[in-house]
């Protein structure tokens, strides 16, 4: 074979591979786009028997879902979300250095601790958890999410932070370490650098799972404290199930996560392969 | 001797602030899962139901034994494993031909990667109601819409397809997280061995199966096992699209266990199933660990 024979029939392959690679990705994302079309609709155009593509948008929707109280709802998961991973990072990243630059002893135990804790599901702690909170009237109060979602997430954020640790190549540190480096000085300039990302990757992972939690959310809060997946089931109770409004709902509930993710990908790569197996 | 003891409580301290950044990390965890789970333990073996109040009493087996006798119980353990393992398989099967897919240069790859993460973003509770509502829908639904153009349906797949309608939404949710992992795992392989596959003689899917997937092996593993751990706690899906039904055809463990705790207010039965829950991913999942934490030790003895 010639070698533009060769080149045509590599750029043919590509082509197919775009083509293919594209169907599928639209395919997957399909049900996405369309919920976010639906919630620009009527429901007399969302409840169809033939699915519009094209129809004139209106903003109906939308309006109606600010006008029905979503803002606490917001707020809630909005500060559960941020002050929950903020938490996470600060107990999770020592605790990571402990368990690879600083090298404690029985690192291994300590691992197991962590990954053996996320092996608990969640059901089998709810029981003690709801009646804990009852007893120091910590239902419908945000904070006593704040502090079970922090537990939820810190077991993978050390597993994944411990990982970014270990690339530091060792040979940094002692150079930094004859050179006399304080503590401060070795974070700042040697393990800051290396390990940025790292904490951007684990922020973004629990920050997804934080956002979209909801069997704590719904056993432990009413009104109060209630987060956005459970502003859905309320919303649906209270509103009925009209898709249009409902698709607004879950577009906005949908929508920060879903843009976190998609400005943040290449570290969401990064860091779900968490190094523990380079 | 004066001297050796200083020494030892010097090393002693020395040790002390070695762990104590690792301290907090550990109580915070030892509080919010250890300590329920020994209560979880010490309430199944009582009979406690929260609208009875004052009718507590040691039962000690009595749970247990109604867990293996309860109908229920045992088709939400079977749901249950049923719906973990079969979720967690086909992700794993799509993830890594859709990683595959992604590993080559074409034109709007890094979009086409945009709109394959998508699923795994979306609220589970979004998710639940975005298939049972818009694509499900017997009447109204896409699935419908088109099974009409080829003059078949309607279905209503959410009653009569349930489990499979379940499953389907869990795939379509963790198959990105599962393409990721092999993504990182397909972009960690060393393209001098590729070669020298290519360079054998070997085909594309020769190299893939012999060279590719052995290499993919460890990052399976963790997939598997990541999904699982987080599979096993399927709720919010059960919840929003069919609510343990129709009877208890789709009612998994958790979804069992917030029945008998939140609606029927058994603290005591609710407690004795969590803690079956347990038992049973410990046994399915320290296998998996066992295998993962093989590859860990192995990456650090290179190290």
């Amino acid at each position: 074979m010639s070698e533009i024979a060769v080149r045509r029939k590599g750029k043919l392959g590509t082509s197919i591979w775009a083509i293919g690679a594209w169907i599928i990705g639209i395919l997957f994302f399909f049900p996405v786009l369309w919920m976010v079309l639906t919630s620009f609709k009527t429901e007399a155009d969302a409840y169809s028997t033939t699915p519009h593509l094209v129809f004139k948008p209106v903003f109906e929707q939308y309006a109606s879902v600010f006008s029905s109280g979503i803002g606490p709802y917001l707020v809630n998961s909005l500060l559960a979300t941020v002050v929950s991973t903020a938490l996470v990072l600060v107990l999770a990243v020592p605790a990571a250095y402990a368990l690879s630059i600083y090298a404690v002893r029985k690192v291994q135990n300590a691992l197991f601790f962590f990954i053996s804790t996320k092996m608990l599901p969640i059901v089998a702690a709810i029981i003690p958890i709801y009646l804990a909170a009852r007893s120091i009237s910590g239902l419908d109060n945000i904070w006593t999410l704040v502090v079970l979602y922090t537990g939820m997430n810190l077991p993978i954020a050390v597993w994944m932070m411990r990982s970014f640790f270990l690339e530091v190549p060792s040979e940094m540190l002692e150079a930094a370490r004859m050179d006399g480096a304080k503590l401060g000085q070795e974070i700042r300039h040697v393990l800051l650098p290396v390990v940025a990302p790292g904490i951007a990757a684990t922020a973004l992972i629990c920050v997804i799972f934080t956002w979209n939690e909801f069997f704590f959310a719904l056993n432990l809060t009413t009104i109060r404290a209630s987060t956005m997946p459970v502003f859905l089931v309320s919303f649906i109770t209270s509103e009925g199930a009209y898709w249009a409004r409902l698709a607004a709902a879950a577009t906005l509930a949908s929508i920060p996560v879903l843009l976190a993710g998609w400005f943040a990908q290449k570290q969401l790569v990064r860091g779900l392969s968490m190094g523990a197996v380079k | 001797m004066a001297v050796v003891d200083a020494g030892r409580i010097s090393a002693r301290g020395a040790a002390m602030r070695r762990r104590a950044p690792l301290l907090p990390a550990l109580i915070l965890l030892f509080i919010v899962t250890q300590i329920p789970f020994l209560f979880t333990i010490i309430f199944s073996f009582q009979s406690w139901n929260l609208l009875r109040p004052g009718s507590t009493r040691w039962v000690w087996f009595q749970n247990y034994a109604s867990v293996f006798t309860d109908g229920t119980a045992l088709q939400a353990l079977l749901n249950e494993v049923l719906m973990t393992v079969l979720a967690v398989l086909v992700s794993l099967v799509l993830g890594t031909l859709f990683a595959v897919l992604l590993d080559r240069k074409f034109p709007g790859r890094s979009v086409v990667r945009t709109l394959l993460i998508s699923p795994f973003l979306i609220m589970p509770t979004v998710a639940a109601l975005l298939w049972k509502t818009t694509m499900l829908d017997p009447v109204y639904g896409i699935l419908n819409y088109l099974l009409r153009q080829v003059g078949a349906g309607p279905v209503d797949f959410v009653s009569s397809f349930p489990m499979t309608s379940v499953i389907v939404v869990l795939v379509w949710q963790w198959t990105p997280f599962m393409m990721l992992i092999c993504l990182a795992g397909l972009q960690s392989q060393s393209h001098e061995v590729l070669e020298a596959a290519s360079m054998d003689g070997a085909g594309p899917l020769r190299t893939f199966f012999s060279v590719t997937l052995p290499h993919l092996r460890s990052y399976l593993e963790l997939g598997g096992l990541l999904g699982a751990i987080y599979l096993v706690n399927t709720f919010d899906l059960i919840y929003m699209m069919t609510q343990g039904g129709p009877g208890t055809a789709t009612t998994n463990l958790p979804y069992y266990i917030y029945q008998r705790a939140f609606q029927g207010f058994d603290i005591g039965q609710a407690s004795a199933l969590g803690v079956v829950t347990v038992i049973g991913t410990i046994i399915v999942a320290s296998v998996a660990l066992r295998s993962l934490f093989s590859v860990f030790k192995t990456a650090e003895a290179r190290a």
